[in-house]
């Protein structure tokens, strides 16, 4: 059943992306030189749907909190972030767009997966030498949500401040934004995806 | 067809919200991980055994999905590869597949039509993103997208991290339109 949903939802997600633009690395690197803001306004609006849905539905009961996977808090996720928001603009692919690109037809996504499972394999070797410089040690809690989320085995940054409703007023926020962020700036060509 | 932001934001929403629902999060940085395992496997096989603890390898960071390597035929591996399959059907439905040319309209404009010289850029790309991504633990999907819906607090240090580089980076980049 699992491997069913995985297809279905894997299925979904591809399309989805592909639909929004997000496997054209010119679509995005117009959104990152904040040019052309349509993807952008589409992935703020879709966090914001998510984040919704997901509080709001355990709140009702009708998401398991124990679904939630919430991933550790270390310096090294800012400095890998960082790593990846330089060559995500370069190339303009991320592991899951790069991979969609590759389905897709593009040659050139080729080229990032391959590098990709080169620059995988480097830190699979590496990652004793990251360890030891402390890089990876928990900060501000480890593995943390902003507020309490009643029920969840997870920590809180803000232990009093309710986590079910920081998801949802968050929500609100982030569906907010995504409307009110101009689609390209004045003067620029419109934001449309190109049938390129 | 392309999609308006608003129906592809709500769809893309919906997506991770039925991941949520169903089973867990999506990711997808860590399934590079993986692939790299099955095929070191394939050529020392001595790197993932079956022990009577189940699988396991000598080699630390692999040992974390020692799991999956043994048997690729799991969750993570097939929401990957459904995932590559939608985003294919979707792009030949709509007349799109090969993305139109080899090199990107925007990479053209700012660097020429050089295949090799884009092809270089993309394999140089991949290698940092992933090695990147691997530091973070995880990626645009599992940190940003999957942790910020979670109101995880490491997703929003990995997306500072990625946004504070990624933009900059592209302002300088790319100053011609493509």
């Amino acid at each position: 059943m699992q491997l069913f949903i995985a297809l279905v939802v894997g299925a979904a997600f591809g399309a989805v992306l592909d639909r929004i633009g997000a496997t054209n690395p010119s679509v995005l690197g117009r959104m990152l030189a904040l040019r052309a803001l349509g993807l952008m306004k589409a992935i703020i609006l879709a966090i914001g749907v998510a984040l919704l849905l997901t509080f709001a539905g355990q709140m009702t009961g009708i998401v398991d909190v124990g679904h939630m996977s919430v991933k550790t808090a270390y310096v090294g996720v800012f400095l890998g972030g960082m790593l990846l928001g330089f060559d995500w603009a370069l190339s303009g692919y991320c592991p899951g767009t790069g991979l969609c690109a590759l389905a897709s037809g593009r040659r050139d996504a080729l080229f990032f997966v391959a590098g990709g499972l080169l620059g995988a394999f480097a830190y699979i070797q590496s990652y004793d030498a990251v360890k030891a410089t402390g890089l990876l040690e928990p900060i501000l809690g480890g593995k943390v949500t902003i507020g309490a989320v009643p029920g969840s085995k997870f920590g809180a940054l803000f232990p009093g401040l309710p986590g079910d409703i920081v998801g949802i007023v968050l929500g609100l926020v982030f569906i907010a934004v995504a409307f009110v962020l101009p689609e390209g700036r004045a003067g620029d060509r419109a934001a449309t995806v190109p049938a390129e | 067809m392309s999609v308006s932001w608003k129906l592809g934001g709500l769809m893309l929403g919906l997506v991770f919200f039925a991941a949520m629902l169903l089973v867990k999060p999506i990711g997808m940085s860590t399934e590079f991980v993986v692939f790299d395992g099955v095929i070191w496997d394939m050529i020392n096989p001595d790197i993932v055994v079956v022990g009577a603890d189940g699988p396991t390898s000598s080699n630390a960071y692999l040992n974390g999905v020692a799991k999956s390597v043994a048997n690729p035929l799991n969750y993570g591996v097939v929401f990957v590869l459904a995932t590559m399959l939608g985003a294919g059907v979707s792009a030949a439905l709509r007349g799109a597949y090969g993305g139109g040319g080899v090199v990107p309209s925007l990479w053209a404009a700012n660097f020429g039509a050089s295949s090799v010289k884009r092809f270089a850029g993309a394999f140089l790309g991949g290698f940092i993103v992933l090695y990147g991504a691997r530091l973070a633990g995880g990626c645009t999907s599992g940190h940003m997208m999957s942790g910020m819906s979670q109101t995880s607090v490491s997703g929003f240090i990995f997306a500072a991290g990625a946004f504070l580089v990624a933009i900059p980076t592209a302002m300088i980049l790319f100053k011609q339109e493509g």
